[in-house]
């Protein structure tokens, strides 16, 4: 086997280069299993010829590894043996640009992070600072309830998404379209609340950046009215066609043990039938306050991982017609002259407003010392965020736990013993945001 | 050269003047060209349109009037796009694999009656400028096959492209290839003789005559099963979804032609386009009447159009298929490879031998005039055959999964 790149210890090595344990984990072993179970993962049939098996590089760039992911994938015939994800083509270390920027500045970077799903990185970036700054008590009732409906909003967004890249990893080409299509509409409400499609930086320390714009309340109700029609559309092209279960159902199966052990969050935990979901077992916001139900699959399979994105747009939806009919009236951000910049009004009054108003954008709010970790429900899993502060206004140290990094781990452990169109799905299936992974 | 004349047009009368049956063999080469080629051309511009219909999407619209000119634009674009061959690429078999695959395509279309008057045992002849002959170029006895061989041909150029590219996505592309298109190519040939059975002939004239109404055409006189048989295989054949594993985009990048570019990329593309084209007419030929006219309430209702009625049938059917096809794409995911041979092997192949059987057994029947009792005696005999076929087939696949799970085959 000749190496023409060579990424490190990220590369797939011949078998002979590599001891039994680094094998075992190529081959999928999950490592916190017991010897036995890990031995039997282990046992290859027959250890293959070098001469028998092709490595072959899925990308950096290939049309379905959604973006840079790039995998090693070790073939014989089309049967994948080992697999070894690898990272990082993406990484623009925005971690580190993260103990630059202010703590008024931190959206714009972590809302590129998780791109199909922004508001959720804001909304945990600005839950970690308020909790540091120990005002997440504070935080007005209309604010929160504003966070819920566009976070639950961009649920909806990033799992119309995955429909899209789903139906077209696996062929379903008009599928793609059709997804973007809805997703594209919650987008503009996103840019009619926002300013943006993407990349928003709405959610901040403190609460909002403004207020919901008039007329949102009919904009989220025609998104509401035209989605359930779409939804029983995707009912008859994907999940009841038997092409489409034949090529998910059984496909990237993981077990609960594994799955846990793996440190899988979201909708691929919650295919194995764990039930574990955050709005629901560590309430945050106010979901304790409205009802939904956590979706769990049975066999852990690429269907079940489908399914249960599906049917939490469907949850999500019920989410949000609550939010709807409960949303208070009120201010959307605290009103602490701490972290909340001046109304644009008094600006032109006051001395004193002005620069304050300067003061805090350029400078930023001073942050007492210590360090916080929250944890909300992205889509795609628990999205967390960990900030150590010196006192400073920008964090000592910015660390994102990336749902998509995480779940990237099950990768070998899915596609092993599968074939290439397999591994294609099992992707698909776990619907990693490369720009998260790598961050 | 004018002695094979008569070989490949025998209607032809080669006692004129020594070049009028040169001239009309040429002039049809001619026109068959044009004609595939310009056709190949609008239905890329067709496909796109109806796949962008169904998604939503405007589609081309901007070169020419709604953007027919489209595929002569990108056809250009291609053209003085540079000729990449990869460093480890066997250069030869590079440089023909492409050709391997785009002249089988318009081959094809020398064998297939594409107009023609069946009336009145007028058997498909027409007289043009004095000169009675068929509307097809070459009526060969062997004509369907012909097409069956240089289908095969076409595996070739797809097969030796992936291979000698010197990459592994190709490589795994041709593989497929070869294997899914020799596998389906089994069971187009069962449920073509069908067909070939029923009609009593090879020549691809011959079998539109036999079908001078609709109850003769023979999708009902084979009784379906070999028509979606044969609409299935032609599919996989084809290489177009859900069968499109060869290529494969989301899978295999491009799989076969991933290394190719410029004109040679072309080619395949032409290539695959033409296919679908010449296999729906074939489709229409061997099941649908060709260009047979279909009387809606005793008239035919293009009669208008003269010489060119059969003509304009044979369209109007083979657009049907060609719509089909495109559904097809905008529809159906793709199927996984061992899916794709499951279906091949274990239930196109055992159905169409299965009812090939069934209709020779029939065949027999009418043959010796056997009588009302004679047909119930074969029809249960066959019965009792096929079934006794369907157990030990489902034993054989019993064993072959007991085999397989005892072997440890985890995988």
């Amino acid at each position: 086997m000749t190496m023409i790149a060579d990424e490190g210890a990220q590369e797939l090595r011949p078998r002979s280069e590599l001891t039994a344990r680094e094998v075992m984990r190529e081959v999928g072993a999950v490592l916190r299993l017991s010897e036995a179970e890990a031995a039997k993962l282990g046992d290859l049939p027959e250890d293959p010829d070098e001469d028998q098996t092709m490595v072959i590089n899925m990308g950096p760039s290939h049309p379905s590894t959604h973006g840079v992911l790039r995998l090693m994938l070790e073939l014989q015939g089309e049967t994948v043996l080992r697999c070894k994800p690898i990272i990082g083509y993406l990484h623009t270390g925005m971690e580190k640009t993260g103990e630059q920027l202010t703590f008024m500045q931190g959206g714009t970077n972590v809302t590129r992070m998780d791109y199909a799903s922004p508001l959720n990185n804001e909304l945990v970036f600005s839950m970690a600072t308020e909790k540091l700054l120990g005002i997440d008590g504070d935080i007005p009732e209309r604010a929160q309830w504003m966070r819920m409906l566009l976070s639950e909003l961009n649920r909806m967004s990033s799992h119309l998404l995955f429909m899209a890249t789903n139906g077209m990893d696996l062929g379903a080409v008009s599928m793609m379209i059709y997804g973007w299509r809805e997703r594209e509409e919650v987008l503009r409400f996103f840019q009619k609340v926002t300013g943006l499609r993407m990349n928003h930086n709405f959610v901040r320390p403190g609460g909002l950046a403004a207020d919901l714009p008039a007329g949102w309340r009919d904009d989220v109700l025609r998104i509401l009215d035209m989605l359930p029609e779409r939804l029983e559309e995707y009912d008859i092209l994907m999940t009841g066609q038997p092409i489409w279960r034949e090529r998910l159902q059984g496909v990237g199966v993981i077990t609960p043990a594994e799955a846990l052990a793996l440190g899988a969050t979201g909708p691929i935990l919650r295919s194995t039938g764990v039930e574990w979901d955050l709005r629901r077992d560590q309430p945050y916001l106010r979901y304790d306050e409205v009802e939904f139900d956590v979706v769990v699959g049975t066999y852990g399979d690429a269907f079940d991982r489908y399914a249960i994105r599906l049917a939490e747009i469907r949850e999500s939806m019920r989410i949000v017609r609550q939010i709807l009919d409960r949303m208070p009236e009120g201010d959307y951000r605290i009103q602490d002259k701490k972290v909340t910049p001046p109304p644009r009004a008094r600006i032109d009054e006051s001395m004193e407003a002005l620069i304050h108003h300067f003061k805090i954008f350029t400078e930023g709010f001073k942050v007492p010392e210590g360090e916080v970790y929250v944890a909300i429900e992205s889509p795609r899993g628990e999205i967390g965020c960990y900030i150590a502060s010196d006192g400073s206004p920008t964090p000592y140290r910015m660390h994102v736990r990336a749902p998509s990094f995480v779940n990237i781990q099950c990768l070998p452990h899915m596609m092993r013993g599968g074939l290439v169109a397999d591994a294609v799905a099992v992707i698909s299936s776990v619907d990693p945001v490369l720009g998260e992974v790598d961050r | 050269m004018i002695a094979a004349v008569p070989m490949v047009d025998p209607v032809l009368d080669t006692d004129d003047w020594w070049w009028q049956p040169l001239a009309v063999v040429g002039l049809k080469v001619l026109v068959i060209f044009i004609i595939g080629l310009v056709g190949t051309m609008f239905m890329v511009w067709f496909e796109r349109k109806i796949v962008a219909g169904m998604q939503n999407r405007v589609g081309p619209n901007k070169a020419g009037p709604f953007g027919l000119l489209q595929t002569l634009a990108d056809g250009t674009k291609l053209f003085f796009k540079e000729d990449l061959i990869p460093d480890r690429a066997d250069r030869m078999v590079f440089r023909i694999a492409p050709f391997l695959a785009f002249v089988p395509a318009f081959l094809v279309w020398a064998v297939i009656p594409l107009g023609g008057d069946f009336t009145g045992g007028r058997d498909g002849t027409v007289t043009w400028f004095g000169e009675t002959t068929r509307v097809q170029l070459a009526d060969p006895p062997v004509g369907v096959l012909l097409v069956l061989a240089l289908s095969s041909i076409a595996v070739y150029g797809v097969m030796l492209a992936g291979w000698s590219s010197g990459s592994k996505y190709p490589l795994l592309g041709s593989v497929r290839a070869s294997a899914q298109m020799i596998s389906y190519e089994a069971a187009l040939g069962l449920s073509l003789a069908a067909v070939l059975m029923t009609a009593g002939t090879l020549s691809t004239s011959g079998i539109v005559a036999n079908q001078s109404s609709i109850t003769n055409w023979h999708l009902l006189s084979t009784g379906v099963v070999p028509f979606v048989i044969f609409l299935i295989a032609m599919t996989a054949e084809l290489n177009r979804p859900p069968f499109d594993l060869v290529e494969a985009e989301q899978e295999l990048v491009g799989g076969f032609h991933t290394e190719y570019s410029s004109i040679r990329f072309a080619l395949f593309f032409l290539a695959e386009f033409m296919n679908v084209i010449s296999m729906s007419a074939l489709l229409v030929t061997l099941f649908l009447g060709g260009p047979q006219p279909l009387y809606l309430g005793g008239v035919d209702v293009l009669a208008f159009l003269g010489p060119f009625g059969g003509t304009a049938w044979l369209l109007a059917k083979v657009f049907i298929f060609l719509y089909v096809y495109v559904w097809f794409r905008a529809t159906l995911p793709r199927l996984r490879y061992d899916q794709l041979m499951n279906l091949g092997w274990k239930v196109l192949i055992p159905i169409a031998l299965g009812w090939f059987l069934l209709l020779a057994v029939l065949q027999v029947g009418r043959d010796r005039n056997v009588g009302q009792t004679g047909y119930v005696v074969l029809v249960v005999a066959s019965l009792a055959v096929l079934v006794l076929c369907y157990l030990l087939f489902q034993a054989a696949l019993a064993v072959a999964r007991r085999n397989r799970e005892s072997e440890g085959a985890a995988y």
